[in-house]
């Protein structure tokens, strides 16, 4: 079970660096959080020196002033990342025929979609760990709180997986790469705003829309709290999104 | 090895294919002949687990083709219409994939991957992109990914498509090398490649078998001439005997209302007599036709697309 899934997952894994997809991506997304990065360190340091300034107490803490918008903007970052991580998973293979090649072997369709799903995993694990950086800046020049930082990667780490897992849905129902990444991106989103509607929908749709959106299960993890209701969220978006692959795939099977 | 029993596959209400029965022996190399559409890749992406069947049931190795897929596809090496390759891999780390797919353990790995390369030729391009080769060199890539893991069953849907002359003589000699060790079934629409390389071939014509047999025995049959099946409404024995005296008729057998009716090797076109006879004798014709495609009509359409 475990080796026929790494067999795919590490084949699939290896093309995104034998084609430019990971150095684009990975070199898109540095670049931007670098960004970010830079410009919400000086932001920090512009407001703190504003509060010893005029005296008005202790000022922000890293967690709240660094930490967590930094990894809130990843977040929006890996919305638009993930749609063109994911896109080819399915898609290409049945572009190319090579669909039949996997599904003639002697693999279980479960197998098939777990490989796939761990390779666009650790491809985002990669770029993830490329940004424990700026902790490693944040604990060489000031005093930052380690249990927030740590949350926020494991909700990072969790929402993304959530985004990889449409984007494995939506790469299954299209042999188009570009009509699989815009539903991804498209359904992305829509789990994002869907909890706009909370004040406005009724005390009871209002529950329900806020509990459905991906981002409001983000907040805890932003505040530096890891709650289980949260990560079982989490966990159920990407069992769902991956049964339904396994439906779609069967499916195609008998048409 | 391969049984396969009143296998049907509907596309939505037409059937891709109807009611095929057949069996390959061990060790056997058995083609597959028919023209375009004629059914060939389906009934192939049945027995290999790639789509199920409507109805029906295939067995391979003694493993029901839907019940146990996974030990099915163990023992089988599928070559699909078109190669299923990537282009961005190189031809040697592709092969390994398709090994490791089929589980080779990783101490016979490179044996494994080194003895598919030298079969099919491909030692100049092991370490080339797939992409960049020529649909000839992507086809035995393709054969090579379908022996690597050295499978008891290989079916191969047209394996020499795409090939040049030389190549094409290559491949066959290949295929024949591995019958006996191996059984092959292997489609095509050309029937000097079927008759250079198959022991026995299944002629199939809009979704059914026409025909199973060795070549010589086919040929032999195509010459015994045409049925034709007549459908009546009131059939009468007086009837049946003034069709079976026109000229050229060689029997009539009827069953129920329907009667069919033999033709001499050679005869003229007749079939305006027998209706005719079939009327004036009060029978009331409902239906005529050629009893399913004749032989000689496929075997027409498939030499006249001979190419080598």
């Amino acid at each position: 079970m475990m080796k026929n899934i790494w067999v795919v997952a590490r084949k699939d894994f290896r093309a995104y660096f034998t084609s430019p997809i990971a150095y684009i991506i990975i070199a898109g997304f540095l670049v931007i959080m670098g960004w970010m990065f830079f410009f919400n360190l000086s932001h920090f340091n512009m407001q703190n020196m504003q509060y010893q300034q005029f005296n008005m107490g202790k000022g922000v803490s890293i967690s709240e002033g660094i930490i967590r918008p930094l990894y809130g903007n990843m977040n929006v970052i890996f919305l638009f990342l993930v749609p063109f991580i994911t896109m080819r998973l399915f898609a290409e293979e049945k572009k190319n025929h090579t669909i039949e090649l996997l599904m003639t072997s002697p693999l279980t369709l479960t197998e098939i979609i777990l490989g796939k799903y761990l390779s666009a995993f650790l491809l985002i694990s990669v770029m993830l760990g490329m940004t424990i950086v700026y902790p490693i800046v944040l604990f060489a020049t000031g005093n930052p709180e380690l249990g927030p930082i740590v949350a926020n990667y494991i909700g990072t780490l969790l929402l993304a997986s959530c985004y990889l897992s449409t984007g494995v849905l939506f790469s299954s129902v299209t042999e188009n790469q570009i009509v699989a990444g815009a539903l991804t991106f498209a359904s992305g989103l829509f789990f994002w705003l869907i909890s706009w509607a909370t004040q406005t929908a009724g005390p009871i749709w209002g529950e329900l829309l806020n509990y459905l959106s991906l981002i409001s299960h983000y907040n805890n993890f932003g505040q530096g709290l890891v709650n289980s209701s949260d990560v079982t969220y989490y966990l159920s978006f990407i069992g769902v999104g991956l049964f339904l692959t396994h439906r779609v795939l069967d499916s195609y099977r008998w048409r | 090895m391969i049984q396969v029993s009143h296998l049907t596959k509907m596309y939505g209400a037409r059937p891709a294919i109807h009611d095929l029965n057949f069996e390959v022996k061990k060790g056997e190399i058995v083609g597959f002949l028919g023209p375009n559409g004629a059914g060939k890749s389906t009934t192939m992406k049945i027995l290999t687990g790639f789509m199920p069947a409507t109805e029906g049931k295939a067995t391979i190795g003694g493993f029901d083709v839907f019940e146990n897929p996974i030990d099915v596809k163990k023992n089988i090496g599928f070559l699909p219409e078109n190669p299923p390759v990537y282009p961005e891999m190189v031809v040697s780390d592709y092969l390994e994939f398709a090994a490791q797919l089929h589980q080779v353990p990783k101490d016979l790995m490179s044996r494994a991957v080194g003895s598919a390369i030298e079969k099919t030729g491909l030692g100049d391009v092991r370490k080339r992109l797939i992409g960049n080769l020529s649909k000839g060199f992507r086809q035995r890539v393709g054969l090579a990914q379908a022996l690597v893991h050295n499978p008891q069953v290989l079916i191969l849907d047209e394996p020499t498509v795409g090939l040049d002359p030389k190549q094409i003589i290559e491949i066959r000699e290949l295929i024949k090398s591995l019958g006996g060790d191996h059984t092959l079934i292997l489609s095509s629409h050309i029937l000097p490649e079927v008759t250079a390389t198959c022991q026995r071939i299944i002629v199939i014509s809009r979704g059914q078998i026409v025909a199973q047999d060795t070549l010589e025995q086919l040929t032999t049959r195509i010459k015994k001439g045409l049925i034709y099946s007549l459908m009546v409404k009131a059939p009468s024995p007086e009837g049946v005997e003034a069709i079976r005296r026109i000229d050229g008729i060689n029997g009539v057998t009827s069953v129920g209302t329907k009667l069919v009716i033999e033709m001499k090797p050679g005869a003229k076109e007749i079939r305006d007599k027998i209706i005719e006879t079939a009327v004036a004798k009060g029978m009331g014709v409902l239906e005529f036709s050629a009893e399913r495609v004749s032989l000689e009509e496929i075997f027409l359409q498939l030499t006249t697309v001979e190419s080598v």
